[in-house]
């Protein structure tokens, strides 16, 4: 094998040598190298060190939001309307289970898991980002906690996580007023997105959707704290490096008294209507019901289908009829109307027409019916508002006319937003010439005039209006809009709302206040008034009107329907009032659609209000207080 | 055998080093290395202590192998040369025929009990072919020699790049294109060969290439493009080795490492690990290890007795450079990612004993010199 190599003649020397020239060429190659990897590695390393840092930092560093305590909702003393409860969710970590589908065998012995929890549970599972919990069961009861619980040391990668839900303890006898609150939509988070406020929602998953959740979101969300945690390549949490503590929302104090909002609700019986109390002295919401309504829990956590299609009923429980039911004041307004005619010296104190049971305009042949057949007789402003003489007002109307009837009526708020502060409002109509023109392009009838004596015709108003004139009426001008905040707690602490007072009416003689006052009186306290039979038992003494509207189908979007024509036909029953006479402390507007005579059946409502109010007010009020024996006496003095 | 007239070696006392074929220096500097490696793959396994135990085991068991191969005196090697050559060829072959399919390439021959890479006996009887080949004949070798000692180099080059496996056949070619460079391949060829390859690239380029070759060539040169599949193992790598800074974040503190951030952390790219919790100092310190191993290579193949051994020792000794070249190239972004380990350093028991039996050459090469005399 080596035979032929011998052959050759070898110069060892000059190989080895040539051996050392390549070997001191490939070492100088070798450093070449290594100061190349040197260079680029000084510039990885030393010059781009700070970036590369970043960089290193935001992959392993991440910011998480965690939501803040939306404020607790109190009634005017302090009783919970809204809080936040723990709901329990039974959650698993895909990644650290073994065997998802033994793990959840085994949760199943423990607790009741539907065959559709399940289903829904592996989809989201293979949907779910690694790492992330899954919900496998929410809203689990006490006793399905305590159950996992004690066996969760068995059952890794589960977990029970409890997440603050909101709570209505009052449920549906508050949820017009309340509103509640939900997932936020897409639409929502449009909003959001525009007004730049994602950082201070970037861990909500619930905003206010009605009433004053909506009203008052930004006061009750309060403002997120973060989380700044050590996170691996799969958005494993390690530790946690920063935490600032969300800061939670205010608390809200309403006007609003819970027990009358609750004697109110009762009182209403699930028929169709609305009841609102006002504190005429500032604006206050005392109460304010719409009725049939429904239980605010259920949107919390995402209402079925099912629940929802329940809720399109032709009773429109959805609706607010306190500010968004736009119903005929009818006879309610007769005060108001007698007040224009005074102030515009169509009649005075003292003047009195005959009533032969019917209006008649000079040659028109047509009649306009009193509610009385065989009419009142002689009657006088007193009579006329204590027994609800329709033709009285005909004639009035007639003679005031339109301009002046509307132009007065404004003051008091007609055909225009109370501005109370949920944002379910209408504003309902106060026929003018201009109204009529622009809505029917049509003009001005004076048949259309006479009508409006009684609260009819085109005329409409909301509960929530009707409650708001009576006040005015009731503190003899004083105008304030209807506030269901009464303070805030936040930061700044206890934060007392001041009341909105607006321009006060102004009359020309300010004793035409207390003719209508007087009026009032008598309607409840005259043995001819409408109401007297109702509040003779009363041991205060209130003032009101009875209201009884002539209709077909009521709140103004209401659909036709044929079935219940018969009773959708009766008439709206209706009531104004406030208590007590002197010094008002409440203001009441009663409504009930289809329900009959006002006097008889919305007034009875009226007296379970004020009976609630002036039997507890002394324990809050004690400095307002005087004894019904004074207020006789004063009323005895006034005649 | 005994016919050797070279009298430049003069006698020294045999230390006991000597008797047992060990070279001290260079046993230190492996050792050293092979101590880094326990230290990073530490943390870049998250304090695996089964990880440490196996590295362990094929220290232990690489530095045995070493140490049968450094008794065994390079004319044994020179014997067997072309034979196991042959058969690894035939290995080859049928791995490509045959072989079975692991992570999309066809490197391993499975025998129910093991599972056997051809190419790794190849990376060993390359040089070991060429040396002896190129040493048949007077130095400096003829054109004729030369082009046959590429042919022989291009066979198992080939074979192994069609698996495909292109780091392997980098390391591969590279060997024997050292043995012939060290055996004093002329200058001009030298230059007709670098004209020939940059020629061949444009080719290559807008002929040989299929689409996806190209796109990664593209995501290498750019890997921002790419964030999130070719690119993200390069760019995670950078942050590591940036982030380090010049005294890096202590040891087990890499949040690249630890965190899982950056792939491959215990294999192809220690490196990284490395540099992100030792910085440029501990990056610089085993530069300085590899730089000792590789001048102590190149020292004993000086010393050598006969050109044959001088070429093999050389050859092995670049070619260890090579590996660690190729794999920091790779890392830190200068070199397109092509799969070589960090030698001696990177967690695995294959590559080591490979390595670790060049190595045993080397020593058997040193220690071996005086018997014929």
């Amino acid at each position: 094998m080596f035979s032929r190599q011998r052959t050759h003649i070898r110069n060892n020397t000059a190989e080895s040598n040539l051996f050392t020239r390549r070997a001191i060429i490939a070492f100088f190659g070798v450093c070449v190298l290594v100061g190349i990897l040197l260079i680029n590695l000084y510039n990885i390393q030393v010059n781009s060190h700070e970036s590369y840092q970043t960089r290193a930092n935001g992959n392993r560093i991440k910011l998480i939001p965690t939501p803040p305590n939306r404020g607790v909702i109190f009634d005017r003393n302090g009783v919970i309307l809204a809080e936040n409860r723990p709901v329990h969710s039974l959650e698993l970590v895909a990644e650290q289970i073994k065997d998802i589908k033994k793990t959840v065998a085994s949760i199943a012995e423990i607790i009741a898991l539907s065959e559709e929890a399940k289903q829904r549970f592996f989809k989201s599972v293979k949907a779910q980002r690694r790492f992330k919990s899954v919900v496998l069961k929410s809203r689990l009861t006490a006793e399905e906690v305590a159950k996992i619980s004690v066996q969760l040391h068995r059952l890794p990668g589960v977990k029970i996580e409890a997440r603050l839900k909101r709570y209505y303890p009052f449920g549906e006898s508050l949820t017009h007023v309340m509103g509640y609150v939900g997932r936020i939509t897409r639409k929502e988070q449009q909003a959001i997105i525009d007004k730049e406020q994602e950082a201070i929602y970037a861990a909500t998953r619930d905003i206010g959707k009605q009433g004053i959740e909506k009203y008052y979101q930004e006061l009750l969300h309060g403002k997120p704290g973060y989380k700044e945690v050590e996170v691996n390549n799969r958005g494993r949490i390690f530790r946690v490096l920063n935490e600032q503590l969300p800061e939670h929302g205010q608390d809200l104090y309403l006007n609003i008294d819970i027990n009358i909002q609750q004697k109110a609700y009762e009182a209403l019986a699930g028929r169709r209507g609305s009841v609102v109390a006002l504190d005429p002295n500032n604006g206050a919401v005392l109460a304010m019901v719409s009725s049939p309504s429904y239980d605010p829990n259920l949107f919390v956590h995402g209402i079925s289908s099912k629940e929802y299609k329940k809720l399109l009923s032709p009773d429109k429980p959805l609706i607010n009829r306190a500010t968004q039911g736009a119903y005929p004041p009818a006879s309610t307004i007769k005060q108001l109307m007698a007040l224009v005619a005074l102030e515009e010296n169509i009649v005075t104190e003292h003047t009195s027409i005959d009533d032969p049971g019917w209006y008649q305009l000079p040659n028109v042949k047509r009649k306009f019916k009193d509610h009385l057949a065989w009419g009142h007789g002689k009657v006088d402003v007193y009579k006329a508002m204590a027994k609800s003489c329709d033709t009285y007002f005909y004639d009035i109307a007639y003679r005031l006319g339109i301009d002046k009837i509307s132009s007065f009526m404004y003051q008091f708020g007609f055909g225009e937003y109370t501005g109370v502060d949920i944002h379910e409002e209408k504003s309902a109509i106060m026929p003018s010439r201009g109204w009529k023109r622009a809505r029917h392009n049509q003009p001005w009838y004076v048949g259309d005039t006479i009508s409006l004596g009684i609260g009819q015709s085109y005329w409409t108003a909301t509960p929530l209006q009707l409650a708001k004139s009576t006040a005015i009426v009731a503190t003899s001008g004083e105008v304030f809009t209807p506030q269901i905040l009464g303070a805030s707690q936040g930061e700044l602490g206890l934060l007392q709302i001041p009341a909105d007072d607006s321009q006060p009416v102004v009359l020309k003689q300010h004793k035409h206040w207390r003719i209508a006052q007087k009026g009032m009186w008598d309607v409840v306290n005259d043995p001819g008034g409408t109401a007297y039979n109702v509040f003779k038992s009363a041991n205060y003494v209130s003032a009101g009107k009875t209201g009884t509207a002539q209709v077909i189908g009521m709140a103004e979007d209401e659909e036709y329907d044929e079935t219940k024509i018969a009773e959708r036909h009766r008439d709206n029953a209706m009531y104004v009032g406030y208590a007590p006479y002197i010094n008002p402390e409440i203001a009441v507007s009663v409504t009930i659609e289809n329900a009959g005579g006002g006097g008889s059946n919305a007034a009875p409502i009226a007296k379970i209000i004020f009976d609630e109010y002036m039997n507890n007010r002394t324990l809050s009020f004690d400095n307002k207080l005087t004894t019904v024996n004074q207020q006789v006496e004063q009323i005895n003095g006034q005649q | 055998m005994g016919n050797n007239n070279s009298n430049h070696g003069y006698a020294r006392p045999k230390s006991l080093a000597n008797k047992i074929h060990i070279d001290v220096p260079l046993l230190c500097g492996l050792l050293a290395l092979m101590v880094i490696s326990m230290v990073v793959i530490y943390g870049a396994s998250g304090q695996s202590e089964r990880m440490i135990e196996r590295q362990t085991i094929h220290i232990g068991l690489s530095l045995f192998i070493m140490f049968i191969v450094a008794q065994c005196p390079p004319s044994t090697m020179r014997r067997w040369a072309f034979p196991v050559f042959a058969i690894g060829v035939v290995l080859l072959v049928f791995t490509l025929l045959f072989g079975h399919v692991g992570k999309g390439a066809q490197r391993w021959i499975d025998f129910h009990f093991f599972k056997f890479q051809p190419s790794e006996v190849m990376k060993l009887i390359l040089p070991i072919v060429v040396a002896h080949y190129i040493t048949r004949y007077a130095l400096p070798p003829k054109l004729k020699h030369v082009a046959i000692g590429f042919i022989i180099v291009l066979i198992p080059t080939l074979l192994i790049a069609k698996q495909p496996d292109l780091g392997t056949s980098i390391l591969i070619a590279s060997s024997g294109i050292f043995a012939l460079f060290l055996a004093g391949m002329s200058w001009r060829i030298i230059t007709a060969l670098g004209v020939a390859v940059s020629a061949f690239i444009p080719v290559l380029w807008y002929f040989l290439m299929h689409d996806y070759q190209r796109r990664r060539v593209l995501t290498f040169l750019n890997p921002e493009s790419d964030p999130l599949n070719s690119g993200y193992h390069i760019i995670q790598s950078k942050i590591a080795i940036g982030s380090g800074g010049i005294f890096g974040k202590g040891w087990l503190n890499g949040t690249q490492s630890q965190l899982e951030f950056l792939p491959e952390r215990h294999t192809d790219f220690i490196f990284s690990v490395l540099s992100e919790e030792f910085g440029l100092v501990g990056v610089i310190g085993l530069l300085s290890v590899y730089l000792f191993v590789i001048s102590r290579g190149l020292y004993i193949a000086a010393k050598a007795q006969d050109a044959f051994a001088r070429i093999l020792a050389g050859a092995i000794t670049l070619t260890f450079f090579v590996y660690v070249f190729v794999n920091i190239g790779m890392v830190s972004g200068l070199l397109p990612v092509v799969g070589v380990p960090l030698p001696l350093i990177s967690y695995g028991g294959t590559s080591m004993i490979s390595l670790m039996i060049g190595f045993g050459i080397i020593m058997s090469i040193h220690t071996h010199r005086k018997f014929n005399k």
